[in-house]
Formats: C-alpha cells, structure tokens, sequence
C-alpha cells in the first residue's frame, strides 16, 4: 500500500492546479461578462460618469472614488499608529508587555467584520454626528475610522515581522558602538526594512480596498460622487452588495461585472508590487 | 543627530501612545459589545419560548430566536470545509513535496491573488454562475447553503494551502531525509511521517480557516442567507446565519428589542471567532 507514487502525485496536481484555474477563471468569467458593457459605451465613460439608471448610465465613477476615499483615509489613519505598535512591541517594550501586545493584535484579527460594522454604526456614527453637526453621521470619515481598525492589525504584523527580521548582526554591532534605540532604529533597521513595511501598507491598502461590510454599514451608501470626508459615499464592493437586480441582463445588473473586475485587476496589481517589494529585501 | 535622549524619549512616547490608542480602542468596541450584549445572552435569545428540547430536535421550529442563524453556521462552516478541506490539503502537500520551483511559482501567484480577491467578488462570481446554471441547466437551481458553502470554500482555501505548505516545509530536514533512507516511497513517507508530523500545524490553520468562513459576510449575503429560512433542512434552499443576521438587523430593526437580539448575535459570534481563534493559538502552541 501506498508504494505508488505517480497516483498520489496525480491528485494532488489535480487539486492544486484545479485550484489555480478557477482563480482564473473568475477573472475570465468578470471580464466575458463585463465585455457588453465595455462594448456598449466607452470604457472611460463607465469609469468616470455618475451613476443614474433612470437615465441610462451606469458609471461606476463615483464608487471608484467612494472606494479611494475610504480606503486612502483609513490607511492614513492606520498606517501611523500601525507604524509605532510595530516600534512598541520590537523596540520600545521587547520583552513581556510587547509580547503582550502583539497578542493582542493577533486576536483582533479573530474579530469579524461584521461586528465592527454593527458596532461602528452605533459607537461612531453618532459620535461624528454630533462632533461635527452635519449629516445623519454615516460618512467616509465614519468608514475609514472603522476600517483603520481593521486593516491595523495585518500592518502591525507585518511591520513587526520586517523590523525582527533585520539580521541580528547588524543590530549587535550597532548596539556594541554604543548607539541608543532611537538610532539603531533610525539608522539600520529603518534602511533595511522599508521593504516590508512597504508590504505591509500595500496588503493594508488591499484588505481596506477589498472589504464590503464596513462601508457598506456605515458610509451611507449615495451613489453621488463624494466630495468631503463627511459626504456618504458607496464603496465598490457595497455597490456590487446593493444591488441584487433580478434581471441578469439588465445593464444594471452588468455593470457589476465591471466593478468586480475592477476589484480583481486593483487586486493583482497590490499582489505584484507586494511580491515584488518583498523579493528585493 | 546630536541630541540622542529627545529623539529616544520621542520614539518611545510615540510608540506608547500607539500601542495605547490601538488597546483602548479595541477595549472600547469589546467593552461596548459585553455591556450591551451581555443583558440580552440568555436561553430565550436562542430558543425564544419554544422549549429547549423540542427545538434542539427539531420536533417545533423557533420563531424569533436565534437557533436557525446558529445553526445555520454550523452548517455553512461544516460543508465549506467538506469541499475545503482535501482541495486545500492536497494542494499545499503538492506545492511543498512534488512541485518544481517555476511551478511552485506560478501557482503561488495565483493563490496569493486568491487570497486577497475581495469576498465580495468571489460572491459575485457564484451568485452570476448559480443564475447562469438556473436559466440554462437546472431550472430549480437558486443561491442556497450549497452554492454559499462553495464559495466560502473557495475563499478559505488559500489559507489552508499557505498553512499546508507551511508546516510540511518548516520540518527539519533529518526528518524528511530518514524514511526514505529506510527505503519508503515518496508517498509513504509523506503519509506516515510527514503529515503526522505537521499534522498540529495544520489543523491550527484550519481553525483559522473555519473563523474565517463563519464570520464572512460579503459572500453569504449574495449567495444566498436570508432573513427568515428557520432551521436549513435542505443543502438547495436559504438559510439563516449570525452574520447575516447582524448586518440585516443593523439596517433594518424596528425596535429596542430587535436590536438586543442583534447585540447577542454579534456577542455569540464573537465568542465563535474568539474561540476558534483561542484554540487554534492552543494547538499551537503544543507544538512548540
């Protein structure tokens, strides 16, 4: 039993490659479907007009931008406090407190979506009503501060993987001639390990490009473009979660199609420039 | 660089005040959800007057509780990780023990596109193949747990390969090298010293997997959760589940009471997550 290799060997390629192609063949499938739409009107036209389907357009301009907004303003919120965690659990407090904290940070990981959503809408959301006296409070600024919490903790891990990985020579050798933690950090870890960080705030910007549950909870959800941080404003993933038109070949219903794509492309592009960010450190 | 103690009081006070916001924020959300939460957790929240055993045999369907949403997970996590589970598995063996580098490669591409495709567009994609297949082939064909179970698979495969892929190649060498000294195949030494030996790590990644299909949201709701199916009694219709259950209530409650309800939802599947996440730490950890 189980003296034949070539079998085994079979399946397993069979499943992986199996795996591999259906991560494709969504891509295809998004692009054959968004084709009629492309065709229909012009591509930049989709990508840039409103969205007005008692008129005939179905530009997903305004989402593309809901989406950037949110997404821009949750990592300038998280990519700073993400930055000085890492510094806290590798240089500041190494020893027990950081490990602590690091544990910390790896449980919130564990904390669905859903439930920061739920809690957003009634922890922020009149919190930003009432701080700045405008609006229902379910705006860009709401969103981003919900989803900075998200996307910190994939930061956090990352960073602090990248400043631990610098090697152990370099941080004795500087330590030997004296130098003071703010200099070995500023001096040799930070020049060895932007690379990482770069990683980091890449997969960050993805998870906060990628997640629907948040703004679609909490950002309000107009389909007008947006123009200030307190504006509502629809996210591409809440677009394709909002609209759920029955008729499958409606133009409503294919532009959708576009969106995802959208995503998917955005997607691969994070992809390529995370590999290629981490391969060069 | 002259002054070294304000540049070091600086980086320390910055990253104290970081390391601060980040607890206290998350403390806040967790405090927020226990204070509010806790008062709703009781038997009526999950059974609501039905009798306890009547309902868990299903003799009497619950109105109003919980029960369906629950179980409604248990099911999605159970048959996601039915077709997750030997793909994921297979498909990390194949990467770390049989694949050549340039395939190994290509393949890692695609599965780390795979794990960051946004939810929602892999629900997108099954919810445009179950309409294609209905109009087409199966006529009765709707969005049900099955299709929501495949693509919650679909979404957590990833993981379990990296996890895979990761364990079998993190094996010191001496352990890799002695069955097949002894003269076992490829295959039996993969089977009766390899696994084994990664077999802690691996199922640490599942645990982590199963979090992530039972807290998923984007794909569920596309696929086919509904507000009311009561308890799934069938793998082709809708069915109810906790996360569903907390964005619909969040957006559409009418009154204190419904929206306690969703509080103890949002509490029992933080419990869920917190605790698939405690035990996956555990097992771990055992490894060490």
């Amino acid at each position: 039993m189980l003296g034949n290799d070539r079998i085994p060997k079979i399946c397993l390629q069979t499943a992986a490659w199996g795996c591999a192609s259906l991560t494709f063949g969504v891509l295809v499938f998004m692009a054959w479907l968004s084709i009629p739409v492309l065709r229909a009107s012009d591509t930049v036209h989709i990508l840039t007009l409103p969205w007005l389907p008692g008129q005939g357009q179905f530009g997903i301009g305004p989402m593309i931008l809901g989406s950037l907004y949110i997404s821009v303003l949750s990592l300038i919120m998280a990519a700073p406090v993400s930055f000085g965690a890492a510094i806290f659990i590798r240089i500041t407090r190494p020893g027990t407190l950081g490990k602590f904290f690091q544990h910390l940070v790896e449980a919130m990981t564990a904390i669905p979506t859903v439930v920061y959503g739920f809690i957003g809408i009634f922890l922020i959301v009149p919190l930003i009503r009432e701080t700045f006296v405008q609006g229902s409070g379910m705006c860009i600024l709401s969103a981003a501060i919900m989803l900075s919490l998200v996307i910190s903790p994939t930061m956090i891990l990352i960073f602090s993987q990248s400043i631990s990985s610098v090697p152990r020579q370099y941080t004795i050798a500087v330590e030997a001639m004296g130098a003071t933690p703010a200099q070995k950090f500023l001096m040799i870890i930070l020049p060895c390990a932007w690379k990482g960080i770069l990683t980091g705030l890449i997969l960050g910007f993805g998870r906060a490009v990628g997640d629907t549950l948040i703004a679609l909870m909490i950002s309000g959800n107009t389909i007008d473009f947006p123009r200030h941080i307190l504006d509502s404003a629809r996210t591409l993933t809440a677009h394709i979660a909002l609209v759920t038109a029955a008729d499958f070949d409606s133009m409503e219903f294919k532009t959708l199609f576009v969106c995802a794509l959208t995503l998917y492309l955005l997607t691969c592009v994070g992809v390529f420039f995370a590999r290629a960010a981490g391969k060069r450190q | 660089m002259k002054n070294h103690s304000a540049v070091d009081i600086f980086l320390s006070f910055y990253a104290w005040c970081c390391a601060f916001i980040l607890t206290s924020a998350v403390l806040t959300i967790l405090g927020y959800l226990l204070f509010h939460g806790l008062s709703s957790l009781n038997l009526d929240l999950i059974f609501a007057h039905t009798p306890v055993m009547d309902a868990l045999f299903l003799k009497k369907q619950v109105f109003g509780g919980l029960l369906p949403a629950i179980t409604g997970t248990l099911a999605l996590i159970f048959l996601s990780m039915l077709f997750a589970l030997p793909v994921g598995i297979a498909t990390g063996i194949f990467l770390s023990e049989f694949a050549r580098s340039g395939t190994r490669k290509i393949l890692g591409l695609m599965f780390d596109i795979m794990a960051s495709l946004p939810s929602i567009v892999v629900g997108l994609f099954g919810f445009a193949v179950t309409i294609f297949l209905h109009q087409h082939f199966f006529k009765q064909l709707y969005p049900c747990l099955l299709i929501s179970a495949l693509c919650l698979a679909f979404l957590v495969i990833p993981y379990i390969i990296r996890s895979t892929q990761i364990a079998l190649e993190s094996l010191p060498p001496q352990v890799r090298l002695t069955g097949p000294a002894l003269g076992a195949t490829r295959t039996q030494n993969l089977w009766y010293v390899l696994i084994p030996m990664a077999a802690k790590e691996i199922i640490g990644g599942i645990i982590l997997a199963i979090g992530r299909s039972a807290e998923d949201t984007a794909v569920i709701m596309l696929t086919g959760a509904v507000a009311t199916a009561g308890v799934p009694n069938s793998i082709f219709s809708g069915y109810e589940a906790l996360p569903f259950f907390i964005y619909y209530t969040a957006a559409e409650y009418a009154n204190t009471s419904e929206l306690m309800k969703a509080y103890g939802a949002a509490l029992i599947l933080l419990f869920i997550c917190g605790g698939l996440y405690l035990f996956a730490y555990w097992i771990k950890r055992k490894v060490r």
